[in-house]
């Protein structure tokens, strides 16, 4: 598969949040405004495209330096090693944003240390960067983090356009304009997501049949 | 801010639900509520681990990480209070290491001690390493018990209650949603609608519901 198509494919065919149903969590939670939600993929796509690249490396190392029996048994401890990984880069976004993102870090919460649990970024580094060279871990870390921030995106700017009848912060219907509360409280989110998943659904079933 | 125990189990079970207003455990609440038995086995393993997991981290960070005079540093090594590290910055690494490694160990005491509850719990526990609500609890309940790395009033007992109530608050509404994903089985939904999309939309209407719990006042 060619570059261009590895990083395509994280966006829309396997994109980890709407095909995958990973890492929804996060997913609902921080998707109340766009700018947290832009926030929120960017520290994402930055867990993932380090734990990718160390993981990658680190299996490269493996085979290069061990015997065929120590690949064996350092096969057995890979998950413990991949989360130590996860956790430290967790750790380095954890301190980046407090430092500088001190306002994004307060509306983010918990949700930064519990990137960590993110299943999308164990799952690529399990289901891919162990398997892979290093060049196209890095891109399937890339794409996987574009499509993880775009459908944050998608979901946050109905729950914002509706909720607050806000865009990225500006205002865009004038004073008649009532907004629609529930959509920023948590049922929205759920609500939200449903409809798309059967949205896309739909669209699956209706270009199966042409 | 004080909380009592009861104010606690109430705002950990009805007003700031793990699944339904704080959306944490969103995968086990989805993939494992098919079924009446197999969520009520799935809640008891979480409340269990989620009791457990919260005790232990708060043991490792009131005495390894933070640098309180309770600090194991100073207790046990007689290191100045003002050399005692602040390792407050390892507590996630530490805190998913200690749950994934605590989850492996509870399975193997309890096939040991008691088969039968192995039975009832065993295929769920390993799924809960990666549940976020265990992570999430503890994480929480650094947030909210501890202020500049030092316990507040009460924070141990809190700990417990608010971990052991959040447990519960899961366990709620994981056997609500078998219980209607059970009807829904014969219900007619529109194709593209069936499976995870119903799921979640149902998910948004116990969301509503639950909101009314939010009018409750616990001052």
């Amino acid at each position: 598969m060619s570059l261009v198509a590895e990083f395509v494919k994280g966006i829309y065919k396997e994109n980890p949040v709407f095909r995958l149903a990973l890492g929804l969590c996060p997913t609902l939670a921080v998707s109340t405004s766009i700018s947290n939600a832009i926030g929120m993929g960017a520290a994402t796509t930055f867990v993932l495209l380090g734990s990718n690249t160390m993981v990658s490396l680190i299996i490269l190392l493996f085979t290069k330096i061990l015997s065929e029996e120590g690949q064996k048994s350092i096969n057995k401890i890979r998950i413990p090693v991949f989360i130590v990984v996860i956790a430290s880069f967790v750790t380095i976004v954890e301190m980046i944003m407090s430092a500088y993102f001190p306002a994004l870090s307060e509306s983010l919460g918990i949700f930064i240390p519990l990137i960590v649990v993110n299943c999308i970024i164990l799952g690529r580094a399990e289901g891919y960067a162990s398997k892979n060279p290093l060049i196209p871990s890095i891109v399937d870390a890339l794409g996987m983090g574009a499509g993880f921030t775009l459908a944050l995106m998608a979901i946050a700017l109905l729950r914002e356009l509706l909720g607050s009848g806000e865009f990225l912060g500006h205002t865009l219907f004038g004073g008649g304009f009532k907004p629609v509360l529930l959509m920023i409280l948590p049922p929205g989110a759920f609500l939200v997501i449903g409809l798309y998943l059967g949205i896309l659904n739909w669209l699956d079933a209706r270009k199966k049949q042409s | 801010m004080e909380y009592g125990i009861f104010q606690l189990i109430i705002l950990s079970i009805f007003i700031n639900n793990f699944v339904l207003a704080r959306f944490l455990g969103l995968c086990p609440y989805m993939g494992v509520s098919k079924q009446l038995d197999s969520a009520i086995g799935m809640g008891m393993a979480v409340t269990f681990v989620m009791t457990i997991a919260s005790l232990v981290t708060w043991l490792l960070y009131n005495f390894f990480l933070a640098p309180t005079y309770q600090s194991v540093f100073y207790q046990v090594f007689h290191t100045p209070i003002q050399n005692v590290p602040d390792l407050t910055f390892l507590r996630t690494i530490v805190f998913i290491l200690v749950i994934a490694s605590l989850v492996q160990f509870i399975e193997m005491y309890i096939q040991k001690i008691s088969p039968t509850l192995y039975k009832a719990l065993g295929i769920y526990l390993p799924l809960i390493t990666t549940n976020c609500a265990i992570l999430g609890v503890a994480v929480l309940n650094i947030d909210m018990f501890f202020k500049d790395g030092l316990p507040l009033h009460n924070s141990f007992i809190n700990t417990i209650v608010q971990a052991f109530a959040a447990g519960l608050g899961f366990t709620l509404v994981l056997i609500l949603m078998a219980g209607i994903r059970e009807k829904l089985e014969l219900a007619n939904i529109p194709k593209p609608f069936r499976g995870l999309p119903i799921a979640f939309i149902i998910a948004g209407l116990m969301s509503i519901a639950f909101l009314g719990f939010s009018g409750m006042n616990v001052e």
